[in-house]
């Protein structure tokens, strides 16, 4: 193991696989200048900057991808993604499909989202959900250096396109990583981050942090939280989660995105559907607001989900799980 | 002309009867319920005229009007039909019906119905052939229409072809018509190949409806591409004679324009061409026009007896 930030650990994975695999290849605005030595240890054809003209990068990787290429573009932020729409929507996303399975897309999308930099919302809009709901695209957003590392190369690996999503809180975030270029993080797998009895935490990217700490103030209350990671929103691990909330009976799910269609919303309605009769109390969900992120840093706190909101519900729902009040969430 | 290049504009008069018959087929589909098409009817040489200069190693990309680009290409009429009618035999499985057919074994690749979608791949693919992958020497085409060049991925498309020297051939069908607006309602200039110079391409404007024109054009295109490494772009002039959609009335379409351009109608000037010039006769234009009526009929009987997908198929082909 080594300690790296999340960025380093980002800028490992890549020259590994571009080390490993002389198809990987990297595109996007101003990779070359900020990666210097991938240009010169592999070459600029292989490290491009491209034109500040997103739909044409993505709509590029796209074209390479199913050509026998496997590059990885970023993007910068998670609004411009809006530009590149089409090319990882329509074209990455269900030629596939359309093409009754001639062509394969793997390739990844960097970019970066969350509060931290107060970059205000047209750099900073969670908008992962969009991509979950999108068939044929996988999307990923980790929490720790070491899964930014083992994930970012299985999805370089992997047949499918990809969207790995950056949380900007956690780029300059230190963290222990395995040294192996063999470090791969299966796709479609939670990481159990604190086990506990009383209730389940689930959240993905910063905001399992912020879990973490509640779940440390709660454990001071004589309440266990489990803290789970989803790491991959799409695919999802179910059986994780629902394995957890069956112990539990109890379940938070807690994401900087707004609520509305968001993730949360799909793992509430997971528990509902799946594991109604171990539920002791009903599901909360404590998201984002349905606003624009706002630059200042008072507003970007104030819509991120803190630790003592994730307390607060937390004892909420032990005590109405514990009181037998969960009868009328059972009605027949 | 020689007698090689005369035995040439007839295997081009046959290929562009078979797609104007297959087509015509789908019309008269649709008149019974079929899910409609967008015809290239009136758009055959450009297509043949262009296909016939690259190489199998070569790949096209086209969009939602692609049933010349297809058939130029060697498409099976039967697989073709059986694709817009949604079954199992078509070149995609059902999945694609008319509007996003691609055949990889032909080399057609990921067909774009999204306009100018083909045109934002297009890059990619050439991008993959200039670091390696596919044959050596191979080039790319990109069909696209004069909607597309109003998009703006038109203009990253080229200036980033122009800035990496990527082997890509850029051909615009300029057929005057934007789904339901025309060209000169949403253009200040009737020409796309000003602003294609204006990203640094060279560029050829030429009759659409000329086939020898087109191929020309093409070969002189497509030559320059190989020898360089860089992009060309060329620009075919010519006219959608049918609706945007089948079934279209057409009701929103200028009479006189379209009659001007009907009397221009690609087949009508190739078969006059080599009638005039005595490298045909009549009887033998009758017996190719009864092959390609056969062709098509087989097709028909083919694609109607082809089987639905299996509804347990449906997710199939979402994820590698």
């Amino acid at each position: 193991m080594i300690r790296m930030t999340t960025a380093d650990a980002i800028h490992l994975a890549l020259r590994e696989e571009m080390q490993r695999d002389p198809r990987v290849l990297l595109m996007g605005e101003g990779v070359a200048t900020k990666r210097a030595d991938l240009v010169r240890d592999f070459g600029a054809a292989r490290v491009r900057n491209t034109p500040l003209a997103e739909a044409i990068i993505a709509g590029t990787a796209v074209g390479a991808a199913a050509s026998g290429l496997r590059p990885v573009i970023d993007l910068l932020f998670a609004p411009f993604l809006a530009y590149a729409m089409d090319a990882l929507i329509n074209s990455a996303g269900k030629l596939r499909y359309l093409s009754g399975g001639q062509f394969e897309f793997p390739l990844v999308t960097l970019a970066m989202t969350g509060s931290a930099w107060c970059v205000g919302a047209q750099h900073n809009h969670n908008l992962e959900a969009m991509f979950v709901h999108a068939p044929g695209l996988q999307v990923l957003m980790p929490s720790e250096p070491a899964d930014f590392k083992g994930l970012l190369k299985t999805a370089i690996r992997d047949q499918n396109p990809t969207l790995f999503f950056t949380d900007m809180a956690l780029l300059y975030q230190e963290g222990e990583v395995p040294q192996t270029s063999e470090h791969l993080v299966p796709l479609g797998k939670a990481a159990i981050r604190r086990v506990g009895a009383d209730l389940t935490l689930v959240s993905y990217a910063k905001t399992v942090a912020i879990c973490m700490q509640a779940a440390e103030q709660l454990h001071a209350q004589g309440i266990a939280a489990e803290v789970i990671d989803l790491r991959s929103l799409k695919p999802l691990d179910e059986a994780t989660v629902l394995q957890s909330v069956r112990k539990t009976g109890r379940l938070i799910v807690v994401h900087e995105a707004s609520g509305l269609c968001g993730v949360a919303a799909e793992i509430a309605a997971l528990a509902a559907t799946q594991a109604f009769d171990s539920l002791r109390a009903p599901v909360v969900r404590i998201t984002g607001p349905d606003a624009p992120s706002a630059s200042s840093w008072a507003l970007e706190q104030a819509a991120l989900p803190q630790a003592d909101r994730v307390v607060n519900a937390a004892r909420e729902l032990v005590a109405r799980g514990t009181s037998g009040s969960n009868t009328n969430l059972h009605i027949a | 002309m020689t007698a090689t290049d005369s035995h040439l504009r007839l295997r081009q008069l046959e290929t562009m009867l078979l797609i104007r018959a297959y087509e015509e087929q789908l019309v008269e589909l649709q008149r019974n319920g079929a899910p409609g098409t967008c015809t290239s009817v009136g758009q055959e040489a450009c297509a043949v005229g262009v296909i016939d200069v690259l190489e199998s190693r070569d790949r096209i990309l086209t969009n939602h009007r692609s049933a010349a680009h297809l058939i130029a290409r060697g498409a099976d009429p039967g697989r073709l039909m059986a694709e817009v009618l949604g079954r199992v035999d078509g070149y995609c499985g059902g999945r694609s019906g008319s509007l996003h057919i691609s055949a990889q074994e032909l080399g057609v690749v990921l067909t774009s119905t999204i306009v100018g979608g083909e045109l934002s791949m297009a890059p990619g693919v050439a991008l993959a052939q200039k670091m390696g992958q596919g044959e050596p020497g191979a080039i790319t085409a990109v069909f696209f229409g004069d909607g597309a060049a109003c998009e703006g991925v038109f203009h990253e498309s080229l200036n980033l072809a122009v800035q990496w020297q990527l082997p890509l051939l850029f051909v615009c069908e300029n057929n005057q018509w934007q789904a339901f607006v025309h060209r000169r309602e949403t253009m200040a200039d009737e020409a796309i190949a000003s602003w294609a110079r204006g990203h640094g391409l060279d560029t050829q404007r030429v009759d659409g409806n000329d086939i020898e024109a087109v191929q020309t054009a093409a070969k002189d295109a497509v030559a320059k591409i190989r020898a360089t490494g860089r992009p060309q772009f060329l620009e075919l002039v010519t006219y959608r004679l049918r609706g945007h959609f089948e079934p279209d009335d057409q009701a929103y379409v200028d009479a006189a324009e379209l009659k001007h351009w009907q009397s221009r109608d690609p087949i009508h000037l190739l078969r006059e061409w080599l009638l005039g010039a005595g490298l045909a006769d009549a009887a033998a234009i009758r017996a190719m026009e009864t092959r390609v009526r056969a062709r098509v009929a087989d097709a028909l009987q083919f694609a109607q007896a082809s089987a639905w997908p299996e509804a347990e198929t449906l997710t199939e082909y979402v994820y590698a």
